[in-house]
């Protein structure tokens, strides 16, 4: 059996790896932003570090994977979506590298009262990235619960998009200058995206369970 | 001369293995799981054995329908069959060898006034009926079986991918020697009787039959036929008329080879018999038909809608237009053979 899967093997764990990556991107963007909320500039730079190494060890990795995947012709049937899903996945990465770097790079005035509304936006924006994972790794291995993961990708992406809301309202509602407001709208927006994009993975990803259904 | 005659039996085999390792290992190279060079050594390895091991069965059977013992007639006939099959196959009939050889057996019976034993006929054309019913019944079961095993088991697609190749080789394997067993009567069972073959003792237990010496040329012309001219075949059913993952396709050629297996095994039949089971008789059944038979039991499953009827309407013209197409052409055949060639055509 295990001559059966020698070349497999490293590239399921390569596949692991790269999830992992995501999962820990989410963490780092969330402390990330905690700590530019908290004003601890220096903490939130070193987050902004880390991600963006994440960002770059990813990529090298979701290309070795697609290289592995062609030269061995692995997967024939299921090459495409796999090689789609895991492209997808890297943009919801890239999103969260993007927004953290724009925070450091635009350094938006965050009034203290909308920081909770931050902090709130980006754990669903987060948990929703997580369930992104949880889902594509349920491709792989278990197929029945796939549609659990990513029913709770939908539930995350609606409160992420509650959450933007409520906080757009409110910024909206306060005494600010309008460059101020359209400001941190912008920030919301971008960390709304995050969600939105698990989500698109997940709908490419209900299509592709449904071809692997034997 | 004899050997001229064979080449008769041979071009049919050529024929059979340049259609029929389609149907064992079409999808696995359509779908590049297995490559080409792999499966046609498997498949003409296995395909020898396969005939030379297990071939004797349903040669009998074809040898009680009409024992055609003149080598001219042998060759006639199996010129006859070969030219059924290419002329339906052009008309997009798909066709079997079975049916032309047992057609032009016929033919010949009524040419010689040789009896045709109707029980026999009967074993034969209900055979036909019955194996792509019952390909299509073990496909079922073997998806189920296979279907439960997947769900309880959540094994990684990548493992699933590398043993899904394996098993492709290994069912692959499994049904070139059930071809070999199955249809090597088609190929060289008429000359059974003429056979210019004597038994070999080579050392101690190691011994060939004439008739398997026979079934080894069978096989050897059969191998050639897939070496040479089953890639286009090939891929043809794997990327047109089966559209089916590689795991379905697995199924659907374990149920194949399980049909050809159970119409050719003297072992399996005495097996069943021992236990008090009902057993199928010995008769060589027709490999694209029960290929499928199999699709069509898994695409059943998934919708009624997704079997194409119309392919099915054709088979079963097939039963009917080929075998009566060449006992017509023989008997026309022989006539030639015998009253402008001045060849002997029963003895």
């Amino acid at each position: 059996m295990d001559l059966l899967i020698r070349r497999t093997k490293p590239l399921e764990v390569q596949i692991d790896e790269y999830l992992d990556i995501i999962v820990k991107g989410g963490l780092v963007f969330k402390e990330g932003v905690k700590c530019y909320l908290k004003r601890r500039l220096a903490d939130f730079e070193s987050h902004l570090e880390q991600l963006s190494d994440m960002e770059d060890t990813g990529d090298r990795l979701r290309r070795e994977i697609e290289t592995n995947l062609y030269s061995h012709t692995l997967i024939p049937e299921s090459r495409g979506d796999v090689l789609g899903l895991l492209e997808n996945a890297d943009r919801v990465l890239n999103r969260m590298a993007e927004t953290l770097l724009q925070f450091s790079v635009e350094s938006p005035e965050v009034c203290e009262e909308f920081s909770p509304f931050f902090v709130d936006l980006a754990d669903f924006a987060i948990l929703a990235a997580e369930g992104m994972v949880k889902a594509i790794r349920a491709y792989f291995t278990d197929l029945t619960s796939v549609r659990d993961h990513i029913n709770q990708v939908q539930f995350y992406r609606k409160e992420t998009n509650k959450m933007a809301e409520k906080l757009k309202r409110q910024v909206f509602a306060h005494q600010l200058r309008l460059s101020h407001k359209i400001h941190l709208r912008y920030f919301a927006y971008h960390v709304e995206l995050i969600a939105e994009e698990a989500e698109d993975v997940c709908d490419r990803l209900s299509i592709a369970t449904i071809k692997r259904y034997v | 001369m004899t050997s001229f005659y064979l080449l008769g039996g041979l071009f049919l085999g050529w024929s059979l293995g340049a259609n029929d390792a389609a149907n064992v290992f079409g999808t696995a190279v359509g779908a590049r799981m297995v490559r080409f060079k792999t499966a046609a050594l498997v498949a003409s390895v296995f395909v020898v054995l396969g005939a030379v091991l297990g071939g004797s069965g349903t040669t009998e059977t074809l040898v009680a329908l009409g024992a055609v013992n003149a080598p001219a007639a042998s060759f006639t006939l199996t010129v006859v069959a070969g030219l059924t099959v290419f002329w339906m196959t052009k008309a997009t009939l798909p066709v079997s060898t079975t049916q032309a050889i047992v057609g032009a057996i016929v033919g010949w019976n009524w040419f010689t006034s040789s009896p045709t034993d109707r029980g026999t006929l009967v074993k034969i054309v209900a055979s036909w009926v019955l194996s792509p019913v019952l390909a299509a019944l073990f496909a079922v079961a073997l998806y189920y079986i296979f279907k439960g095993y997947l769900n309880r088991r959540h094994i990684h697609l990548l493992r699933l991918d590398a043993y899904t190749r394996a098993g492709l080789i290994a069912v692959g394997a499994i049904g070139a020697y059930s071809l070999g067993a199955n249809n090597i009567a088609n190929v060289v069972g008429v000359f059974v009787r003429s056979s210019p073959f004597v038994d070999i003792s080579i050392s101690g237990p190691l011994h060939l039959s004439g008739v398997q010496q026979l079934f080894f040329l069978g096989g050897l012309a059969i191998s050639l036929g897939i070496f040479s001219y089953s890639y286009r075949m090939m891929t043809a059913v794997g990327n047109e008329i089966v559209k089916l993952t590689p795991l379905l396709a697995m199924i659907a050629v374990l149920a194949h080879a399980l049909v050809l297996l159970v119409f050719a095994s003297k072992g399996l039949k005495g097996a069943l018999m021992s236990l008090g089971l009902p057993s199928l008789p010995l008769v060589p059944v027709s490999s694209s038909q029960a290929i499928v038979g199999a699709i069509s039991g898994i695409g059943m499953l998934k919708s009624a809608r997704v079997v194409n009827y119309r392919y099915l309407g054709k088979i079963v013209m097939g039963w009917v237009l080929t075998p009566a197409i060449a006992a017509a052409v023989s008997l026309v055949a022989l006539f030639f053979v015998q009253n402008v060639f001045q060849q002997t055509v029963v003895r």
